[in-house]
């Protein structure tokens, strides 16, 4: 496998973050923690041949998201992410 | 608040096969019904989770090939080589059985009719699911947005939704591109997706056209690459790759 | 437990020698939660740390230069893939950590791309833990962790980190990647232990 093709878009988050958020948040706007960069979650790298989802900046590979739906319970982790952006009707 | 759809959190459903569509020799349209089908936008997606006698599980992604009728909701299925549940729904999955299911998921790679930016959708393969449920819906709309389609495919007969197609409809424009094997008589010998097919397929730069581009990821990262080196907002192409 | 799909049977099949929950798998899926580290041979280095900051390290030339041994093993992924008689060639731990001075009681396993796993230090001990760069006969390929990949065939495959770079020796324990998004802080396969909690 060469390394272009490891990953798919961040589109593929969104079955599992509908598990846990009540709006879709694939189309959130993330702010990477370790470039800055600024992009909605749907176009992170999403690395899903592991034992979890590792959702990485498009920038600099850094890990913005990791999310692991395992038995009763789902992990999120978001910590490479500054801050999330979602829209919302008033 | 009876009758107020309550957005609930993301479940298992169990969806029926009603019938079914050869598309081509590899790939099934699938007509599923499942109760309660709260609606859905072009473009997203559904999981679709297959249980063996053993409890072996495996889940996969599939775009939604069209907006619902009711309860009926369309998957078109590709089977892969050596995949584990695309040839389970292509060949094995009979009228009358059941499949879980869920969604609809994904709120970005989505086309609403009531945007009225020009489209431009550029298709690898099977990647044209999502983006002719976005022709259907335009044409389920009765909207007059522009659209155009580069579909890049490795032959003829490889073709989804081929005669549908076919068919002319005002406002939309069909080009192909052929990897592999081209039909007799045609322009140009097989290759793959280049500049001079995404310039010429697609519209210039300063119509400012929402660019949806669906396929592999090696064939998403270039027509993506293309787009924006041929002008185009990064943020206004928006890409699904389904790996491989 | 959703509804059984008849006739769907997936590429596995249970096989009773397993670990519980494992499936049987022929082929050797490629798993990997970011891109393929390329570490070049020249540039190539396996550091041991202690918990006092006393470094050894290995070039290429000099992990080479070690005596190495054939592993023929099971190994066990946490998303239920088992491979049967797998055929490694690698230099056990025993032999990385024999002049290493420490009281740790943990480790934490370092890769190239940033990846880390933690694990008791006695489970790297005793003939239970290599520092492989053969599979099969052949150079350890990137996708599969070449050039030198850990491999503790006792515990879930996730511990057998990829691209392995360096080992810290630490007093207390450290989770890792994985370990730390709702994964076993040990990970053994017959005890099935996948999720915090197991």
């Amino acid at each position: 496998m060469d390394g272009g093709t490891e990953f798919v878009d961040g589109n593929a988050l969104a079955g599992t973050l509908a598990e846990v958020f009540a709006v879709d948040v694939t189309a959130a706007l993330a702010r990477c923690g370790s470039c800055g960069e600024t992009g909605p979650l749907a176009g992170l790298r999403v690395y899903g041949r592991a034992p979890g989802l590792v959702a990485r900046c498009p920038g600099c590979e850094s890990v913005v998201l990791r999310v692991n739906r395992g038995p009763g319970a789902a992990w999120l982790d978001l910590r490479g992410a500054t801050c999330l952006r979602v829209d919302l009707p008033d | 608040m009876a009758g107020t759809a309550v957005p609930g959190r993301l479940t298992w459903r169990v969806a029926t096969l009603v019938d079914a569509v050869e598309e081509t020799p590899t790939a099934r349209t699938l007509v599923l019904e499942v109760p309660g089908w709260p609606g859905h936008l072009a473009g997203q997606h559904v999981d679709v989770r297959l249980t063996a006698e053993d409890g072996y599980r495996a889940q996969r992604s599939y775009s939604l090939a069209a907006p619902a009728k009711g309860d009926l909701v369309r998957i078109t299925v590709q089977e892969l080589a050596d995949g584990e549940v695309s040839p389970y729904l292509v060949r094995g999955l009979s009228i009358g059985d059941p499949v879980e299911l869920r969604g609809p998921v994904g709120g970005w790679f989505v086309w609403r009719p009531t945007d009225p930016s020009p489209v431009l959708l550029v298709a690898g393969g099977s990647g044209v699911v999502p983006l002719v449920a976005m022709v259907r819906a335009r044409r389920e709309a009765g909207v007059r947005t522009p659209f155009r389609l580069v579909y890049s495919v490795r032959s003829p007969g490889d073709r989804l939704y081929a005669d549908e197609l076919n068919r002319p409809e005002p406002g939309l424009d069909i080009s192909y591109v052929y990897t592999r094997t081209t039909p007799e008589g045609w322009p140009a010998p097989p290759h793959r997706i280049g500049v001079p097919d995404v310039n010429s397929g697609g519209w210039p730069a300063e119509f400012e056209p929402a660019c949806f581009v669906c396929g592999p990821t090696g064939f998403v990262e270039k027509v993506a690459d293309i787009l924006v080196a041929l002008g185009h907002d990064p943020r206004r192409v928006r890409t699904e790759r389904f790996g491989g | 437990m959703g509804i059984v799909s008849p006739g769907f049977h997936g590429r596995r099949r249970p096989a009773v020698e397993l670990p519980p929950g494992q499936y049987l798998t022929e082929d050797f899926p490629v798993l990997s939660a970011g891109p393929t580290p390329r570490v070049p041979l020249d540039r190539w280095r396996f550091t041991v740390t202690t918990e006092t900051g006393e470094e050894h390290g290995w070039s290429w030339r000099e992990f080479q230069a070690l005596p190495a041994e054939s592993v023929t093993t099971d190994i066990h992924c946490v998303t239920k893939w088992s491979k049967l008689g797998t055929h490694w060639r690698g230099v056990s731990l025993d032999t990385l950590l024999s002049d290493v001075d420490t009281a740790a009681d943990f480790a934490v396993v370092h890769s190239y791309g940033g990846y880390t796993t933690n694990l008791p230090l006695e489970d790297l001990l005793d003939g239970r833990a290599w520092l492989a760069h053969r599979y099969e006969g052949e150079d350890l390929t990137p996708e599969h962790g070449g050039p030198v990949r850990l491999l503790v065939p006792h515990l879930y495959f996730w511990k057998s980190a990829k691209w392995v770079r360096g080992i810290r020796l630490v007093l207390e324990d450290e989770p890792g990647f994985w370990e730390t998004l709702g994964y076993h802080e040990y990970g053994d396969p017959w005890r099935e232990q996948r999720y915090q909690g197991d």
